[in-house]
């Protein structure tokens, strides 16, 4: 129990921006044409705010359903390497592991990081409960504020919100040279792709960006 | 069904999905260090392709408006190191100013 109250502790600095970023989503899925409902199950569900966000968008540009499931995939799969690296941590029958599994989202991830390679299972369960709560409540708060006024997202600009807050997360990444050049030829490809391609498979392809990892570092 | 609802249950059965492999089939075991490099550099790259199509893109049309602005502006605060609401406010007034300045151009 004390290891599930130092997760929780530990992931409170984060948890304004966590909010901050809820919120922006169920603005954003509420514009894309989802209901509060949809925005909310989904992010009980898929608890992964970049893949969401990917989903959303993608939907919300006139992609296809295929074409967004496949955004949220392309960001999902770090997660799956975040799940090989707290495997070891994770006790229990699968059912227990599966559930478990679902709370290895960033941040909690970061807090529940003892050293060495070793995951402490009960500060992942603590920060992901509290990461959980925040983000869930935050996007039924964002759902709920959104006007579905047309062009009212335009007149104030709202349209900027968004790109500006895949700014913040893609802000991080900059800071290695491999990830400023995956950062630069993706979004080089996805404007080349933009008149030529259906909506949402710009984005798709410019995940072929990330093929710049096969170098080594 | 809807197709917000059809991605909401499909996007949430394949995130689940890969958050589970691990735990659930690689017990003990590493990824290759060339495929953990391509996963890190996935999400550079598709926040860098929805940055770009969100900002320039107006259906099939690359449009440099008044986002462009806003995008700026915001690059220029968290390069100053601001917070990230700040950040989103800033880029949001760039963009609404400009459009408030210029009505009917740079929509």
């Amino acid at each position: 129990m004390r290891g599930v109250r130092e997760g929780a502790r530990a992931v409170l600095p984060v948890a304004f921006a966590i909010g901050v970023a809820g919120v922006s989503f169920g603005a954003l899925a509420a514009s894309a044409g989802f209901s509060p409902a949809a925005a909310v199950f989904m992010s009980a569900t898929t608890f992964a705010g970049s893949a969401q966000f990917a989903a959303v968008s993608v939907l919300g540009a006139g992609g296809s359903v295929a074409a967004a499931v496949g955004a949220a995939a392309l960001l999902g799969a770090r997660y799956a390497a975040m799940g090989v690296a707290v495997a070891p941590a994770l006790r229990g029958p699968a059912w227990r592991r599966f559930l478990l599994a679902q709370l290895a989202v960033d941040e909690s991830w970061a807090v529940a990081y003892l050293g060495e390679g070793r995951f402490s299972e009960q500060r992942l369960i603590g920060a992901a409960l509290v990461l959980l709560a925040v983000h869930v409540a935050t996007t039924a708060l964002g759902a709920a504020l959104f006007v579905p006024a047309a062009g009212s997202l335009e007149s104030f600009g709202l349209d900027a919100a968004f790109p500006a807050l895949f700014l913040v997360l893609l802000w991080p990444h900059l800071r290695w040279r491999s990830g400023l050049a995956a950062a630069l030829l993706g979004g080089a490809v996805a404007l080349l792709l933009v008149p030529v391609a259906p909506p949402g498979i710009p984005v798709l392809a410019a995940a072929c960006a990330a093929l710049l990892g096969l170098r080594s570092p | 069904m809807t197709r917000p609802w059809l991605v909401v249950l499909l996007a949430g059965a394949v995130t689940m999905a890969m958050k589970a492999a691990g735990p659930l089939l690689f017990r003990a075991r590493e990824l290759p260090s060339t495929a953990s490099r391509i996963v890190t550099l996935l999400v550079p790259a598709v926040f860098a392709a929805l940055i770009a199509t969100q900002t320039f893109a107006h259906g099939r049309e690359v449009r440099l408006d008044a986002r462009a602005l806003g995008l700026a502006v915001g690059a220029a605060a968290a390069s100053l190191r601001a917070p990230p609401i700040a950040v989103l406010a800033l880029a949001v007034c760039a963009t609404a100013g400009l459009r408030a300045l210029f009505p009917g151009g740079g929509s």
